[in-house]
C-alpha cells in the first residue's frame, strides 16, 4: 500500500515537472518584485546560513551587494554592517528565486521574470554578469560596483522594453533546442546566448534607445557565454516549485549549496532542507590557481541538474569537458549512470547521441541511496577568498549524507524506522 | 582430471564484482574482464536497507 502510494506520488511529481511551461515574461526590481523582500533583505544561494557560518565568496557578494546599494561605502563598513543583525539573510529558494554561485540578490538588482504557465507560478533570476572578477564569484572591486551599475542603469531598461515589445518568449522550447545544439544548460550556455540574442535583437533594435546603447547591450550578450544560465536557472526553479509538499514523493524538487553546506529538499517533505558541508570540485584551474584555491561547491546553478539537465545531459554537450574535465566517453557515462538514480526520462529535453533519448530526470532518494550513486554536477569554481572571483570549473557530487538523512525524515514522516 | 581443471585449462571468461583491482590484476596479464561496479545495498547500513526494503 505505502509502496504504490510513493509510486502514484512520484508519478504525479514527475507528470508536474514535465508539464511546466516556463515563460521569460519581463524583467523587474527585486525589492519590488521578489515576494518578502525590501532593502535591508539579501538573498543567497543554497540552503539558509548565517553571517558567521558564510564562506569567502558569499561574504565577498554581500560585501559588494551593500556597497552596490548604498549601504556602505567600502568592505570594513559592509562587514560591520552584515555583522550588526540590521541584514536580513535568507536562501533565495525561500523567495521564488535562484542564483549562481554566491547567488547575492539585493533590492535594487533587477531580475528576470519567468512564468511558470501551466500552473502560473513565478521564479526569479538576476541577469548575467560573466566571467572572471564578477560579484556571484565574491568579488567585490570597483569594476564589479560599476557594472552592476551598468546593468541597472542600461542593460535591464533595455531588455525590459525589448521584452515588452517581442512579448512572453517560451524558454522550455528554447532550452529543449539548445540541449539538441551542444549545451546542457548549465555551464555551456553557447547555443542558449545565440538563440536568446536570435529572439531579442529583432525587438531590441525597436527600442527607444541610442544606437550606442543598443550595441553596447548585444555585445554585452555576445561577449558572455553564459547570459543565457540566468534564464535557464528561474526557468527550472519555476518548472520545480509545484512539486514542493506532494505527500509520499520521494523525488527531490531542490538541490543548492551556499559554500558552506550543500541542500536538498524532498517534495514529500515540503520546506524542510536537508545538509551536510559542501564537498570541494575537481576540476580545471585558471592559470595561477590550484586546488587549495577553491572554495567548496557554491550556487543555486545546481538547479539544472535537478531538472534533467547540466551534469544529466552531458552526453548532449561533449564539448564541456574542455571546460569541466573529463573524457567524451566520462560525459556519456555520467549521463547514463544518472538513469540509475531516476524517476524517467525527460520528454523535452533529448539526447542526439543516445537516440533522442529523454535526458535523467527526477532523482529519488531512494534510489540514490540504495544504489550510493550520487547526482554528477557540473559547476564553476570560486576562489575560496572574498574578493577574488572564479578561479576555474569542475565536476562535484552531494554529500551522501543529505540524501541518508532525508530517506530516515520520510521514513519517520509515513510510520516506518 | 576434475572439471575444475577443466575450467582453468579453458579460454576464462571473467566478470569481476566488486575490488575493482582484480580486474586490473587480470587486465595486466591479458585477460579479458569486464568490471561490474557493484555495491550493496545502501553501502551496507542495515538501518538504511529495511527503511528501503518497506519503501520499495
Amino acid at each position: 500500500m505505502l509502496k504504490e502510494k510513493i509510486e502514484q506520488a512520484n508519478q504525479e511529481a514527475m507528470e508536474k515537472l514535465l508539464k511546466a511551461q516556463p515563460t521569460l515574461v519581463g524583467l523587474g526590481t527585486a525589492g519590488k518584485d521578489i515576494p518578502d523582500m525590501n532593502k535591508k533583505t539579501i538573498l543567497h544561494a543554497g540552503p539558509p546560513v548565517k553571517w558567521e557560518k558564510m564562506s569567502g565568496p558569499l561574504k565577498g557578494a554581500i560585501i559588494g551587494g551593500l556597497i552596490y546599494e548604498g549601504l556602505a561605502e567600502n568592505a570594513e563598513e559592509a562587514v560591520k554592517l552584515a555583522e550588526s543583525g540590521e541584514i536580513t539573510f535568507d536562501s533565495c529558494h525561500h523567495h521564488s528565486a535562484v542564483g549562481p554561485m554566491a547567488g547575492v540578490v539585493t533590492a535594487s538588482m533587477p531580475v528576470w521574470i519567468v512564468e511558470n504557465t501551466a500552473f502560473g507560478n513565478k521564479a526569479y533570476c538576476t541577469l548575467n554578469e560573466g566571467l572572471g572578477k564578477v560579484l556571484r564569484y565574491g568579488a567585490y572591486s570597483d569594476e564589479v560596483i560599476d557594472r552592476l551599475n551598468w546593468i541597472e542603469k542600461t542593460l535591464a531598461p533595455v531588455l525590459e522594453e525589448t521584452i515588452a515589445l517581442s512579448g512572453p518568449i517560451d524558454l522550455q522550447t528554447m532550452i529543449a533546442q539548445v540541449i539538441q545544439m551542444g549545451d546542457e544548460g548549465h555551464n555551456r550556455n553557447k547555443a542558449g546566448t545565440s538563440l536568446l540574442i536570435r529572439e531579442l535583437a529583432p525587438f531590441l533594435v525597436q527600442t527607444s534607445f541610442d544606437n550606442q546603447e543598443k550595441s553596447d547591450v548585444l555585445r554585452f550578450i555576445h561577449g558572455n557565454d553564459h547570459f543565457f544560465l540566468n534564464l535557464t536557472m528561474p526557468a527550472f526553479k519555476s518548472s520545480l516549485d509545484p512539486l514542493e509538499g506532494i505527500p509520499y514523493s520521494t523525488l527531490v524538487y531542490t538541490m543548492a549549496r551556499n559554500g558552506t553546506e550543500f541542500g536538498i529538499r524532498i517534495a514529500g517533505l515540503g520546506n524542510r532542507w536537508f545538509t551536510a558541508p559542501a564537498e570541494v570540485i575537481d576540476g580545471l584551474f585558471f592559470p595561477g590557481y590550484t586546488k587549495e584555491d577553491a572554495n567548496p561547491d557554491i550556487g543555486d546553478s545546481v538547479i539544472c541538474e535537478t531538472a534533467g539537465a547540466g551534469g544529466f545531459a552531458m552526453a548532449a554537450a561533449i564539448p564541456i569537458v574542455q571546460f569541466v574535465g573529463g573524457t567524451p566517453q566520462d560525459a556519456m557515462n555520467f549521463t547514463k549512470s544518472m538513469y540509475e538514480i531516476t524517476q524517467g526520462e525527460n520528454t523535452s529535453f533529448k539526447v542526439p547521441v543516445l537516440d533522442f533519448k529523454g535526458t535523467p530526470t527526477g532523482i529519488d532518494i531512494r534510489k540514490v541511496v540504495e544504489t550510493g550513486i550520487l547526482p554528477i554536477i557540473n559547476t564553476g569554481i570560486a576562489h575560496k577568498d572574498a574578493g577574488v572571483g572564479q578561479v576555474g570549473a569542475g565536476l562535484v557530487r552531494p554529500p551522501m549524507k543529505c540524501f541518508e538523512e532525508a530517506l530516515e525524515a520520510f521514513a519517520e514522516s509515513v510510520g516506518i524506522s | 582430471m576434475s572439471k575444475i581443471n577443466e575450467l582453468f585449462d579453458s579460454e576464462l571468461r571473467v566478470i569481476n564484482l566488486g575490488l575493482e583491482s582484480f580486474s586490473e590484476e587480470l587486465k595486466l596479464q591479458k585477460k579479458e574482464v569486464v568490471h561490474v561496479e557493484w555495491r550493496p545495498v545502501a553501502g551496507g547500513n542495515k538501518k538504511l536497507r529495511n527503511i528501503l526494503n518497506q519503501l520499495g
